[in-house]
This record gives structure tokens, C-alpha cells and sequence, in this order.
């Protein structure tokens, strides 16, 4: 166990790399209460989301849809990456636990002047169930969840205190689940009994890390653009009448030249990528990359890393570990879908 | 008093145990393997090498970190575990019999019994 910003959480059951791939090939379930959930409601919710966040919730025609944003202070820099879900009154925000503080701050300040009402879940657990057999381990949850099976990727239900998206942070089938904490540990339960396996911190890490998912602090922070960290797809241009915070200074950004780019590194190399190393293109002496994120694949079993590198034709680079140069291909900041390889190499 | 097949550690987490007269057999403990973790990758010393006692030896390599193996005592690898290169996991599963990771050749016994005993190893985990 360790402490995870004030939560005890389990680094891992057993081995992590087992835990990895039970997810992969059948089903996990991990324990994601340290989230922070917010409710928004009151006449004024939509337009102080479309505001507060670079996607738009317009785009949400159905009640329980989710959809993946940054909310981006004024230099258009990166305060967290959120998952923003259409309610019957209004919206529902799961932010990062490690930036709570700040998100509150930055949110409460700005909700002032809009008729809008924020209100922290504290009564409220998340669970994740993620993995080719995570509709099976639900059937006897009395709830709906089963009708999830109807709904696409990003939808949702709600019924008898409990939500359900088909949501995740693994790219595997699944969803997640947040409901009233007395309820939660029947859910744990009753999907443990029916072979859902207990994910820790440390293959939630190497499954986001292969589905190409970014981590706030290691992808992201306040002096990162959206488009230095695979998220200029998720800010929202349709609609050239609306305003968010950060816009002004993304349309300058986008202007620039000399933005970076997040790639997928793979080596072949007997040495695991990890956050901090630094990376060169080509024969280049002075290093010009970072990597972010780090591990080894136990899908690929190999060491894989998300890098932010200048944009360059280069299709290898080199990473610098223990003094040594490692030979890694560029590509997507991809590698593994349901449990297929989807890394596409540069070339 | 035999220390004939007495294991004794490094407080880094190395042990060593004299399986054959003069040749100390050196791994890392059920600690180490625990604290790391899934290991993945291992990088041996080459036959013929000199070690130093206490001076960096081997790499191991588990999803979690990197972490330096040190050699117990002074002396010339004479045999590595080349399993290990292609089955890590076996530390994992065996750190203190077929996870060994090298033999080496040792001039002096006497060192041997400067090394922890297991009780006095244990006291050092639990700091």
C-alpha cells in the first residue's frame, strides 16, 4: 500500500504484470474512489462548462454521454485532463485526485459569475471493470448495468443512485461505475465472484502507458500545451462563437513553430524507457526530447515510452539510459487496442 | 564453525552463499525481489570479470525500477546464470536458489564472515 494523496492504495495484489494481463485478456477491476467527482447544476451549467473546458459538452446529445477534455488555464497550458458526462440537470466533471486542490481553486473562482452550483461527491466511490469479459462479471449486480451492453463507447445509464459509462483508462472494453459508497463494496464484491480480478496503481500504469492514455504530471502539466501532449483533438473549434479559458492563446500556439510533439517510442534494447531520459534524434549530440512516461510492455514485452520530441522526418531516436545510447523507433503514441498491437512505426 | 552453505547478505540486499570450496555463489534477496518486483531484464557480468566487494556488478531491471547489483566479496566471476537473461522472472520465483545470478572465485573465506548473518540482514529490512 502506499499513499496516493492522502489515499491508501494498493500498488499491487500480486504481480503486476499477471494483473496486466488479466486485463487484457479477461477482467479487472480497480478501486478508482480517489477521483474527484463534481456535480454542477443550475440554470447557467452549460454555458460555465462550455466555458471552463477546451472540448464542448454541445457535442453531448444524450444524458450520461462523456466526453475527454483539458481545461486549460489563461496561457492555454494544461491544469487537468477530466472526463466531462451530460446529467438530467446538468454536468458531471471526474477530475484527477493528485490536482483536486488546485482544480477547486481554479474552478470555484471562475463559477462566481454564473448561476452554477458545484458540489464534490465525497458520498460517492468509483470502481473501473475493464477487459474483453467485463460485461459477464455484472450479471447479478442489481442494477442496470447490463442495458450498458446497448450503448457505445463514451455512453452511459443512470438508474437507482447508480451510474455507468462505458468509459476507461486501459483501452479494453469496459466501463466504470460510480455509485453510493455504502454500495460500492457489493459491487467489488459480486464481480470479484464472478472473476474479475483486483488491479493496482502499478499495471493501471503500464495498461494506460500501452493504450497511449496520458497521466496529469508526466504527459501534462500547467506549462504544457494540448498540442505537445496528444490533446489537440480534444479542443473543440466547431463552434467559433464560444469562448474558453486558454483559447486565445492557443490560436497564437498553434501559429508557432516550434511546438513539440507526443510519439510512441519502442526499443528492441534490453534497457527499460523510463520517465526523464532524455532523447536524441538521429547522431545529434545535444538532446532535444524527453520521455514522459516510461515501462515495460508486458503486452509487447518490451520497453515502450510516450516521448515529447521536436517535430522532426526522423523515424528512430535515442534514448539515453545509464549513459548509453538506446535505440528506439518513432511512432504512433499508440501501442496496444483491445488487446491488439496498433503502434504504427514512422516511416 | 562450517560456513559451508550459510546464506549471508550485503545490507544492499545481495546475498552469497560458498557452495563449493573457494566459489561464492552471489543473488539478490526474497526482499529485493519483492521490493522490485516483476523483474524483467538482468544484465550479467562476463566470465573471466573482476569483482570488488560492495563494487557494482549486475543490473537488474524490474517494471518498477532499475536497481545495481553489488558483489558481496572480491573475486573473479567464473560462472553467470544465463537463464536469467531469458527467464527473469525466475528471481522472482527463486531468488535464493535458481535465481542465482553469478558465481565468483574468492581468494579470502575469512571476508565471508564480515558479511550479515540472516538475523542481522532481517534487523536491516526492518529499519
Amino acid at each position: 500500500m502506499v499513499d496516493f494523496h492522502g489515499w491508501d492504495m494498493p500498488i499491487n495484489y500480486g504481480s503486476q504484470i499477471e494483473e496486466h494481463h488479466a486485463v487484457r485478456q479477461g477482467c479487472g477491476i480497480f478501486d478508482v474512489s480517489h477521483m474527484t467527482i463534481l456535480d454542477f447544476e443550475g440554470s447557467e451549467s452549460e454555458l460555465f462548462i462550455r466555458k471552463l473546458i477546451a472540448n464542448d459538452v454541445r457535442k453531448l446529445s444524450e444524458n450520461y454521454s462523456g466526453l475527454y477534455s483539458a481545461m486549460l488555464n489563461d496561457k492555454g497550458y494544461v491544469i487537468d485532463d477530466l472526463i466531462a458526462y451530460r446529467m438530467d440537470k446538468g454536468f458531471r466533471l471526474v477530475v484527477n485526485c493528485a490536482t483536486r486542490g488546485e482544480d477547486l481553486r481554479w474552478i470555484s473562482a471562475r463559477a462566481k459569475e454564473y448561476d452554477v452550483n458545484m458540489l464534490e461527491r465525497e458520498d460517492l466511490s468509483m470502481v473501473a471493470i475493464q477487459g474483453p469479459q467485463s460485461p459477464n462479471v455484472l450479471k447479478n449486480f442489481p442494477a442496470p448495468i447490463d442495458f450498458l451492453k446497448e450503448k457505445k463507447r463514451q455512453q452511459g445509464i443512470f438508474q437507482d443512485d447508480i451510474f455507468a459509462a462505458k468509459t476507461g483508462y486501459t483501452g479494453e472494453l469496459g466501463f466504470e461505475v460510480i455509485l453510493p459508497n455504502e454500495k460500492a463494496i457489493d459491487l467489488w464484491n459480486i464481480a470479484i465472484s464472478e472473476g474479475a480480478k483486483p488491479i493496482g496503481l502499478a499495471a493501471r500504469d503500464t495498461l494506460r502507458l500501452e493504450a497511449g492514455m496520458n497521466l496529469y504530471g508526466f504527459e501534462m502539466d500547467e506549462t504544457i500545451s494540448p498540442f505537445e501532449c496528444n490533446m489537440g483533438w480534444t479542443v473543440c473549434w466547431q463552434d467559433d462563437q464560444r469562448d474558453f479559458f486558454g483559447k486565445e492563446s492557443l490560436i497564437k500556439q498553434k501559429e508557432s513553430n516550434d511546438l513539440k510533439e507526443l510519439v510512441g517510442i519502442i526499443t528492441e534494447e534490453k534497457a527499460i524507457l523510463r520517465q526523464g531520459q532524455k532523447i536524441h534524434l538521429e547522431e545529434e549530440n545535444h538532446a532535444r526530447g524527453v520521455v514522459t512516461s516510461g515501462t515495460y510492455s508486458p503486452s509487447l514485452k518490451k520497453p515502450i515510452a510516450l516521448a515529447r520530441l521536436p517535430k522532426s522526418e526522423s523515424t528512430f531516436c535515442f534514448a539515453e539510459i545509464r549513459g548509453k545510447r538506446v535505440k528506439a523507433k518513432i511512432g504512433s503514441p499508440k501501442f496496444i487496442k483491445e488487446g491488439k498491437l496498433i503502434f504504427k512505426e514512422k516511416v | 564453525m562450517s560456513l559451508d552453505n550459510e546464506v549471508r547478505y550485503l545490507s544492499s540486499h545481495e546475498w552469497g552463499r560458498i557452495d563449493e570450496d573457494g566459489i561464492l555463489t552471489v543473488g539478490i534477496s526474497e526482499h529485493a525481489q519483492d521490493l522490485l518486483g516483476d523483474i524483467v531484464f538482468v544484465e550479467l557480468p562476463d566470465v573471466g570479470d573482476m569483482l570488488e566487494a560492495e563494487g557494482e556488478s549486475a543490473i537488474v531491471e524490474s517494471v518498477k525500477a532499475a536497481s545495481d547489483v553489488y558483489s558481496p566479496l572480491t573475486g573473479e566471476v567464473v560462472e553467470i546464470n544465463e537463464k536469467l537473461l531469458d527467464e527473469p522472472e525466475i528471481i522472482n520465483n527463486s531468488p535464493l536458489e535458481d535465481g542465482w545470478f553469478f558465481k565468483i572465485k574468492i581468494d579470502d573465506d575469512l571476508q565471508f564472515a564480515d558479511l550479515l548473518t540472516q538475523e542481522e540482514y532481517n534487523d536491516t529490512c526492518e529499519d
